[in-house]
């Protein structure tokens, strides 16, 4: 249950919140560097740190989720304790990449 | 709806009133953004820093120009389908159903060729002007 609706929950976030970014940050290097520095002002300010953590971590668990799915369409992994298994999987998964990825970064500015 | 097979009694049913083709299409564009979104993580990691000239100068490679414009396309055709599910599973009223799906799809289109917009902008003028 929790597996299905967070698919959901951080697919529309992602492509809300994620897809706009994505856009911004495109639209801001074509539009110049003054746009593209306004944009870098934002992402490092401290909301902006927790949105771009934030949508690490919506990517990674939509990712092994979404990976969940594409085993699920072979008509592999319905037995209960199969599905429980790789249902808590991907939450560990997804938390633990989203540490590993951003410990490295913050570290790499230290 | 007919009365004989099973399938003939669920054809036209559920919140999209269609079949399959959707479900096929979120499949192979999940495919593509795995492949494309986890190249494009690994590229952004890599890159020395997020200075502008850096970013331009990646950016305008073709090699990176082109997956980037496919990225994009193949993100928001992902994201326009998974988002119509979710408006066709909670939206109920016909009227306001198809106007939030209206909009969808304008998001969808408007902020794909934004975005391709804006890569082939960067790709085609890079140290030619800033």
């Amino acid at each position: 249950m929790a597996i299905s609706i967070f698919h959901r929950i951080t697919g529309s976030g992602l492509a809300t919140v994620g897809a706009l970014g994505l856009v911004w940050w495109l639209w801001a290097a074509a539009s110049g560097k003054a746009a593209y520095e306004t944009f870098i002002a934002c992402a490092t300010s401290p909301i902006g740190y927790l949105v771009l953590i934030g949508l690490t971590w919506a990517f990674f668990q939509h990712l092994f989720s979404g990976l969940r799915h594409f085993v699920l369409d072979i008509g592999a992994g319905y037995e209960l304790r199969t599905n429980k298994s790789w249902s808590i999987l991907v939450f560990a998964l997804a938390i633990a990449a989203t540490g590993i990825l951003w410990l490295v970064i913050l570290a790499g500015k230290i | 709806m007919g009365t004989g097979t099973g399938i003939g009694r669920v054809r036209g049913l559920g919140s999209a009133k269609h079949g399959a083709h959707h479900w096929i299409n979120q499949r192979i564009s999940a495919a593509a953004n795995v492949l494309l979104l986890v190249w494009f993580l690994i590229s952004l990691f890599k890159l020395p820093g997020f200075a502008y000239a850096e970013v331009v100068a990646w950016l305008a490679q073709p090699l990176v120009a082109v997956p980037m414009m496919l990225m994009v396309a193949n993100l928001f055709w992902h994201l326009r389908m998974g988002l119509q599910v979710v408006i066709e599973d909670y939206v109920h009223e016909e009227g306001t159903k198809f106007g939030t799906l209206l909009l969808l799809n304008f998001y969808a289109i408007g902020g794909a060729a934004l975005g391709i917009f804006a890569i082939a902008k960067i790709a085609f003028t890079a140290g030619v002007a800033s």
